[in-house]
């Protein structure tokens, strides 16, 4: 069973894209509180890849690798760092644990190159992503709402929308 | 003068065969399917974002509504989720009853699956009440432990809420005295029935490159040929010190996906007599008396997957430091194994829709989320 940490992954990549890492900052999820304990920063150790540079990071890691089993795609919103966090999670079909590369994105223009047309296995992932959380997925062969009904506004996920009053839940009532 | 034209047929929202609030949009030429779109969300409430404003303990219950034939499975997913995200350790009689009700979910998943099957195929209600008929034994054990049949709520950070009852081993060893011979009836249904091999075999073919690129997993990757199961994979809880085999197709049709299942179903009842046999050994209580249960684990993240009935479920959670999840991601193993239905239904009938949705195996609650 293969096994590759992170810091194995990132030297792989550095070796066969030097362009495609960035150096992540570690990011305050939440604002400081006034007291108390501070909480960490979060820092994790997987690499970090540059929106334009994924397909080619991806397609390394499934063809070079061999790590070609895309088993989850995770966006989070972290508002207060004012960026979204992609998720993308491989195993390699003979076992063992599986390794992550991860997009940041800002949240004013959230576009990430799809995956879709190389690796079909991204399609519903995208899609949610998509709808849940606005992700641009350039290149995707068929980007729409796939929860949501289509004339939905807003994004549910998203940290800044509303839990309360939105149009569609209670709020002014339209009779 | 003759002409043809395709045609846009709806199948769902509301359809006997389509397990719940469905709806595929099916481009025909005939009664041969050119396209096919499914269409989602008629379930949905945004699971993720209500888990997201409880607690880590309240989402416990919740986790049982996603995948309700399996609350156990989702249970021990999501535990396992928030035990490395909180450094939370399990003593080891816990975690041999934990498989132990993972390992009875999946047998009475596979059982009830293989009977919708052969609903879907047209033999109404009878075959269905064969494939229930050991649920219920099973259910019974689910409610000595946990007092609850479905919705089971039993396990808990560190460990399982209570430890099993004097008079659940007796009832589980008669259970497993009864099993061989039900799974091979149920068996029997499927190999000797004309009928059913006529609509099962050659259709829906999703051959094992194409299954691996479109990332399916459970029995519907292993009926296509690929050995791949987290169990083994990337042995979780105890389940590597268990003897067990796992079955793969050969062609990756409907059969096929169901042969595995049935053949899963006697490689749990292999792993649940090693259990029984390990399990007095085994050390601890049921539960570690210093896991907190109102949690608040340090910022990070983690991420846990299990082999659950129908695939790799996994759970992604982000903590803030705070007592709830920043971020709470399931990874469905239904919702994911829909991704090829179009390419797995392209050039077969309409009739056979049916059939291979069946095969897939899915649950609305988990599906839509």
């Amino acid at each position: 069973m293969p096994e590759m940490t992170p810091a194995e992954l990132r030297a792989r990549l550095a070796e066969a894209l030097p362009a495609a890492l960035v150096e992540a900052e570690p990011l305050a999820i939440t604002p400081p509180p006034a007291h108390g304990p501070q909480p960490g920063l979060f820092n994790p150790p997987d690499p970090v890849v540059r929106p334009d540079q994924l397909v080619a990071a991806a397609l390394f890691v499934r063809d070079t690798l061999g790590y070609a089993y895309l088993s989850d795609i995770a966006v989070v919103d972290y508002l207060h760092a004012g960026c979204f966090e992609l998720v993308y999670r491989f195993y390699h079909p003979s076992g063992g644990p599986g390794i992550v590369l991860r997009v940041r994105v800002p949240r004013d223009e959230p576009v990430v190159p799809s995956l879709t047309p190389h690796w079909p296995a991204a399609n519903f992932h995208e899609r949610e992503a998509f709808d849940l959380f606005g992700i641009e997925f350039a290149g995707h062969p068929y980007l729409r709402r796939i929860y949501m009904w289509d004339e939905f506004e807003g994004f549910p996920m998203r940290k800044d929308f509303p839990r309360q009053g939105d149009k569609y839940l209670g709020g002014e009532s339209e009779g | 003068m003759l002409q043809t034209q395709e045609l846009q047929v709806n199948i769902g929202p509301q359809h006997p065969s389509t397990h719940g609030v469905f709806r595929m949009l099916v481009t025909v030429d005939g009664e041969t399917v050119v396209d096919l779109k499914p269409v989602f969300g008629y379930l949905h409430r945004n699971h993720e974002q209500i888990a997201e404003a409880n607690s880590y303990l309240q989402n416990m219950p919740y986790t049982d509504r996603l995948d309700y034939f399996n609350s156990m499975a989702n249970n021990h997913a999501y535990a396992m989720a928030v035990e490395r995200l909180a450094g939370i350790e399990v003593p080891e009689r816990a975690e041999y009853i934990r498989v132990l009700m993972v390992e009875l979910t999946r047998i009475l998943n596979h059982a009830s699956a293989v009977g919708f099957m052969i609903n879907d195929m047209g033999a109404w209600q009878t075959p269905l009440a064969f494939g229930m008929r050991e649920r219920e034994k099973i259910l019974d054990l689910f409610e000595m432990a946990s007092g609850a049949r479905l919705m089971c709520n039993y396990f808990r950070f560190g460990g399982v809420v209570r430890d099993l009852p004097p008079e659940f081993i007796p009832n589980l060893r008669e259970l497993l005295r009864a099993l061989p011979a039900y799974i091979d009836e149920l068996e029997r249904l499927l190999r000797d029935n004309e009928i059913l091999l006529q609509r099962a075999i050659g259709i829906g073919i999703l051959p094992p490159e194409v299954a691996l690129s479109y990332g399916v997993s459970g029995p519907v990757l292993r009926g296509s040929g690929i050995p791949y199961d987290v169990r083994k994979a990337e042995p979780y809880s105890v389940y590597d010190r268990f003897d067990f085999d796992v079955p793969v197709g050969k062609v990756g049709d409907v059969y096929d996906r169901f042969l595995v299942r049935i053949e899963e179903m006697r490689q749990s009842k292999r792993i649940i007599e090693q259990v029984l046999e390990q399990l007095p050994d085994a050390k601890g209580g049921h539960i570690n008396p210093k896991a907190r249960q109102n949690v608040r684990p340090p910022v990070g993240d983690a991420y846990a997957r299990i082999e659950s009935p129908k695939g790799e479920l996994g759970f992604y959670l982000v903590s803030d430091g705070s007592t709830r999840p920043y971020r709470y991601k399931v990874r469905a193993p239904s919702f994911i194994n829909l991704t090829p239905l179009a390419d797995m239904c392209r050039g077969y009938k309409v009739a056979d829709i049916v059939v291979i949705l069946g095969s897939i195996d899915i649950v609305m609650g988990e599906v839509d989320r």
